[in-house]
């Protein structure tokens, strides 16, 4: 049935970029008193987006990379308008439709400037798949930075706590690490001899591995920023706390995978001689890949202990966004198959798991209760007045501690599999994150909603008085449609993998062909 | 040779609308906005007919005063002709601006247009004589634009604007004796043929002894108070606060390319060896002008002397470029490495040029449109919220701001890409310090955002009116040609990349 799609219309994927855009400007020009036709219009612009990826994702199952778009931009430069896709971006970019969705759905009762907040979340959309999508280094820039903007003005002018200081260190971090990256690509792309920016060339071109060596790093860093690599993480946890719920959901969800895309895409494939042995060894650290990999790991343990510690739900699922996203780092410095594999399978089961948590957190929850204190929560028992919540953080809760039959498992298993035939010692400072990470959750769960504090008879009256408002559908279909993703990846795993699995070892194998 | 005198008829447009302007007075904007169409329009004409090969075309030249070696010698390549175009759009949005001027209106769009015909005639002048005039022609105008119409700090702006750029011309014009008085001849042209085959250092040792360095380093001093470059911009911030913003837009979106453009069509091909041979201290200005532009722009509390810095910022990278590319000559043989390098840089400074004219043209537009909505308003912190009564100004503004940060898909960013894609084979150190200045540009540009669009909004900016239907069909297309250079840069650079093969051609160092 589903060979039945005409492998060619792979190239029909870059369409949701243009989709997207469109989709913005649109809503750009749509009047503002219309906010139900707003919402339509961005659900309508973001499933086709879906439809668009997951159509996709069928046609490609089987092929290796396909060019979507390749035509020149600026022929001086060699810079091409080139748009391609493997297993790995595939996967992607599916994750991309799924957390746009439901971004949309979550974000239904968005009522201050409807029509805007939802044009710059399709800029955000439209990039993403943008970066998703380009295999020339100049044009993935482009995408990446373009991505930033319209994070700003979600999170300043709809967030919440503290949203301009938010908003401003996430950009300014953002910033920081486009400007390294820039300073690479410059270096590379002189170094190769200027001739072009695609990245297959560059990574055919034979770079001086003394070259590689430095510039690796900075990459690399560059680009791990936006995924919340400790030490460089603290833009994460206020930005996703001031963010609104749906821009969290995306910058968990999709944008911290930009960052770690980059650093495959780019960093590693470009530049894999940089993380060749130094030579010598210093505490046990010979090379950039052990540096990364202590540091990915510092980010697992750190990210799940602050996790624990925290007194704003938010902020619980904001750390454990940092120490999900070591996971995706030290896999993909394993540079095993399996390793990196999972690193890919983590980028999509994390957007999907963060996604819901944040949903639950910032809109089903926090939109009725007006308080996101864990002590404040705990007296209002919400495991009887809000029992979809309860039961939805239940759902993503588990996801989220890696349980077998959810997305999580398959690929942190395999993440800790790779990094088993590198280093046992990671491995098992890794496990340390994922016991507090059991920890943090069943805190969260506990306080937020099963707390054992007895309510007395005159709580219980308020109560009765006070209804929370009623679940909405969209709510309904969001959980539902993230909870069933994360659950069919975990049971049926192989319908991804066999989609990455070519990809990273032909990136692995040589380049990023 | 001289075929139409298209470029002749484009300089006297302005001045014939300069004085009808003088006579019509209060429908001087009338004659000022049809005489800058109709310039628009020609200089369109003039970019549509540039030789292909990327050489000097629509060249005119008559004899002057031979005895003097001066001559009437116009001609454009893509450089000048890039230019002209610029400052007509320039000139055009900054009459379009300044739609409340009460006092001696006839007067202020006289002044404003022997500006532009100033502009159109050093970008066009190939003698040095003729180039002169033109170029001291702007200064004259500007001077009056500021005293007269300037703010309460007015008088000692216009005396140090005048001041710094007289002795900048000043220098130049000894300069430039000294290379009459020793090879005879004013014409770019020529001299740019003798200095590429090192006979201009020749007879100029021969006559003088050795000043070349001298004469070099006077030259570069005279382009520099122009531009300006670091340490050499007092005069700027003060200067481009205290004009009536619509003369703050031609002083930065026009006249500051007028040093960048004498770098590259005097001072490079005249002297490019002995800047080469000063090419560090050079690249360190450089540097300095980007870094200190923008640490400068984010201490600052008005909005004018933010965009003011920021300007002096954005014309550091065009510096950086061209003294960059001022690699000393290795001897024998051509490094095709290099030679594309360069390429990229040139092409870069030149798109920058452009860019950063109408970039930062609009931005003291808005300016001057949030001035005239808050009875004169202009700090930040004066401001607030203006995204609620005005969304469409906040939106249009805040491409423009996102332009200047350089966001990739608006114009800026390619032509700092291929700057920085030139310098950093070239210089790789000044490439990285002014590629991490890049960030405090952006933090600067964030915070007027910030500020000015987010927040409770102002007692005094209750009822601020949106932009009316007017200012939006005046502003569309400025915002759409952002749009449009950042989206194809082609569009400009298939043109200029013949120039800078051909300039590059004629350049030693």
């Amino acid at each position: 049935m589903l060979s039945l799609l005409h492998p060619n219309s792979v190239s029909l994927l870059a369409y949701t970029i243009y989709l997207s855009f469109a989709g913005a400007l649109l809503l750009a020009l749509v009047p503002g008193r219309t906010p139900t036709l707003a919402r339509w219009l961005a659900l309508v612009f973001s499933v086709a987006g879906l439809a668009l990826a997951v159509q996709g994702f069928i046609a490609g199952m089987g092929q290796g990379l396909v060019t979507l778009v390749d035509v020149p931009w600026v022929p001086s430069m060699g810079i091409h308008f080139l748009l391609a896709a493997d297993g790995i971006s595939r996967v992607l970019v599916l994750l991309t439709g799924l957390a746009a969705v439901a971004g949309v759905l979550f974000s239904w009762n968005i009522d201050l400037r409807t029509n805007e907040f939802f044009a710059f979340y399709l800029v955000l959309i439209g990039a993403v798949y943008g970066v998703f999508l380009s295999f020339d280094l100049f044009l993935l820039f482009v995408f990446y930075e373009i991505a930033i903007v319209p994070k700003y003005f979600l999170i300043a002018i709809w967030g919440s706590t503290r949203r301009e200081y938010g908003a401003m260190k996430l950009v300014i971090y953002s910033f920081a690490g486009s400007a390294l990256v820039l300073i690479g690509l410059l270096a590379a792309y002189t170094t190769a001899g200027s001739h072009s920016t695609g990245l297959i060339e560059l990574a055919h071109a034979g770079l001086p591995a003394s070259f590689q060596m430095w510039c690796f790093p900075l990459v690399f860093t560059g680009f791990a920023i936006l995924a919340g690599m400790w030490p460089f993480h603290t833009w994460a946890p206020t930005g996703h706390v001031a963010a609104p719920t749906a821009a969290s959901m995306l910058l968990a969800g999709v944008v911290m995978k930009l960052g770690a895309y980059g650093c495959l895409r780019v960093g590693i494939a470009l530049f894999p001689h940089g993380l060749d042995p130094w030579g010598f060894s210093f505490i046990g650290i010979g090379s950039w890949r052990d540096v990364f990999a202590v540091l990915a790991i510092i980010g697992i343990v750190y990210g799940a202990l602050a996790a624990l510690a925290q007194t704003d739900f938010k902020f619980v699922i904001g750390y454990s966004s940092v120490s999900h996203m070591g996971f995706v780092l030290l896999g993909l410095v394993t540079l095993n198959q399996i390793g990196v594999t999972g690193a890919v399978l983590q980028m999509f089961s994390h957007g999907i798991i963060a996604g819901l948590l944040f949903a639950i957190v910032g809109r089903i929850v926090y939109d009725r209760t007006h308080t996101r204190q864990l002590a404040e929560l705990e007296t209002m028992h919400l495991s009887r007045r809000l029992p979809f919540a309860a039961w939805a953080f239940v759902v993503a809760g588990i996801a989220s501690i890696g349980m077998p039959g959810f997305s999580g498992f398959v690929a942190e298993l395999q993440v800790l599999i790779g990094a088993w035939k590198v280093n046992h010692w990671w491995v098992a400072a890794a496990g340390i994150g994922i016991v507090v990470g059991v920890a943090y959750i069943w805190r969260a769960l506990q306080k937020a909603f099963f707390s054992d504090l007895l309510p007395s008879a005159h709580v219980l009256e308020q109560e009765q008085g006070h209804h929370f408002a009623a679940i909405t559908w969209p709510e309904v279909t969001g959980v539902v449609m993230l909870a069933g993703v994360s659950l069919f990846v975990g049971l049926y795993p192989k319908i991804l993998l066999d989609t990455i699995e070519p990809a990273v070892k032909t990136l692995l194998a040589g380049g990023a062909q | 040779m001289n075929g139409f005198p298209l470029l002749t008829l484009l300089t006297a447009l302005p001045l014939v609308g300069a004085s009808i302007a003088l006579v019509t007075g209060k429908h001087a904007r009338a004659v000022a906005l049809v005489t800058t169409f109709a310039s628009l329009a020609l200089a369109l004409v003039v970019w549509m007919q540039l030789p292909a090969n990327g050489s000097i075309g629509l060249v005119e030249q008559h004899a002057w005063a031979p005895s003097l070696g001066i001559e009437y010698h116009l001609g454009v390549d893509a450089l000048g002709a890039l230019m002209l175009v610029l400052a007509a759009i320039v000139t055009l949005m900054s009459v379009d601006a300044a739609n409340r001027v009460h006092h001696q209106p006839g007067l202020y769009f006289a002044l404003v247009l022997m500006l532009e015909a100033g502009l159109f005639g050093s970008f066009t002048a190939l003698n040095f004589f003729h180039w002169f005039l033109f170029w001291e022609l702007c200064l004259i105008p500007a001077f009056f634009l500021i005293l007269l119409w300037g703010g309460t700090r007015r008088g000692p702006a216009a005396t140090q604007f005048f001041i710094y750029t007289m002795s900048g011309s000043l220098v130049l014009l000894v300069a430039f004796l000294a290379i009459f008085l020793s090879t005879g001849s004013m014409d770019f042209p020529h001299l740019t043929l003798l200095a590429s085959t090192g006979e201009l250092e020749e007879i100029v040792t021969a006559h003088l002894g050795h000043v070349m360095p001298w004469l070099a380093i006077g030259v570069l001093a005279g382009f520099a108070v122009k531009v300006p470059m670091f340490p050499f911009h007092t005069w700027l911030p003060a200067a481009y606060a205290e004009a009536p913003s619509p003369v703050t837009m031609l002083l930065t979106g026009a006249m500051s390319k007028m040093g960048v453009y004498g770098l590259l069509r005097i001072a490079l091909p005249l002297f490019g060896h002995q800047i080469a041979q000063i090419r560090t201290p050079l690249l360190v200005l450089a540097v300095a002008t980007v870094v200190m532009g923008a640490w400068a722009a984010a201490a600052q509390k008005d909005l004018k002397r933010v965009f003011a810095y920021l300007s002096v910022n954005h014309l550091g990278y065009c510096l950086l470029g061209i003294f960059a590319l001022a690699v000393p000559a290795p001897g024998a043989g051509i490094d095709p490495a290099l030679q594309a390098s360069q390429y990229a840089a040139l092409s870069g400074v030149i798109l920058q040029m452009f860019n950063h004219g109408i970039t930062a043209a609009a931005l003291f537009w808005f300016v001057a449109m949030m001035q005239q909505r808050t009875g004169g308003h202009r700090g930040i912190d004066q401001f607030g919220g203006l995204r609620k009564p005005a969304p469409v100004l906040a939106g249009l503004m805040g491409i423009a701001l996102f332009s200047s940060l350089g966001m990739p898909g608006l114009n800026n960013f390619p032509g700092e890409l291929f700057i920085f894609r030139g310098v950093f084979p070239l210089a790789w150190v000044a490439a990285t310090v002014s590629i991490l200045g890049l960030l405090v540009t952006s933090v600067v540009i964030l915070t007027v955002i910030q500020k000015v669009f987010t927040g409770p909004l102002p007692e005094h900016c209750v009822g601020f009116p949106d932009l009316h239907h007017g200012e939006r069909m005046a502003l569309a297309p400025v915002i759409g040609l952002m749009l449009l250079v950042g989206l194809l840069p082609q569009l400009i650079l298939g043109s200029v990349n013949p120039t800078v093969i051909n300039l590059l051609a004629h350049w030693s160092f």
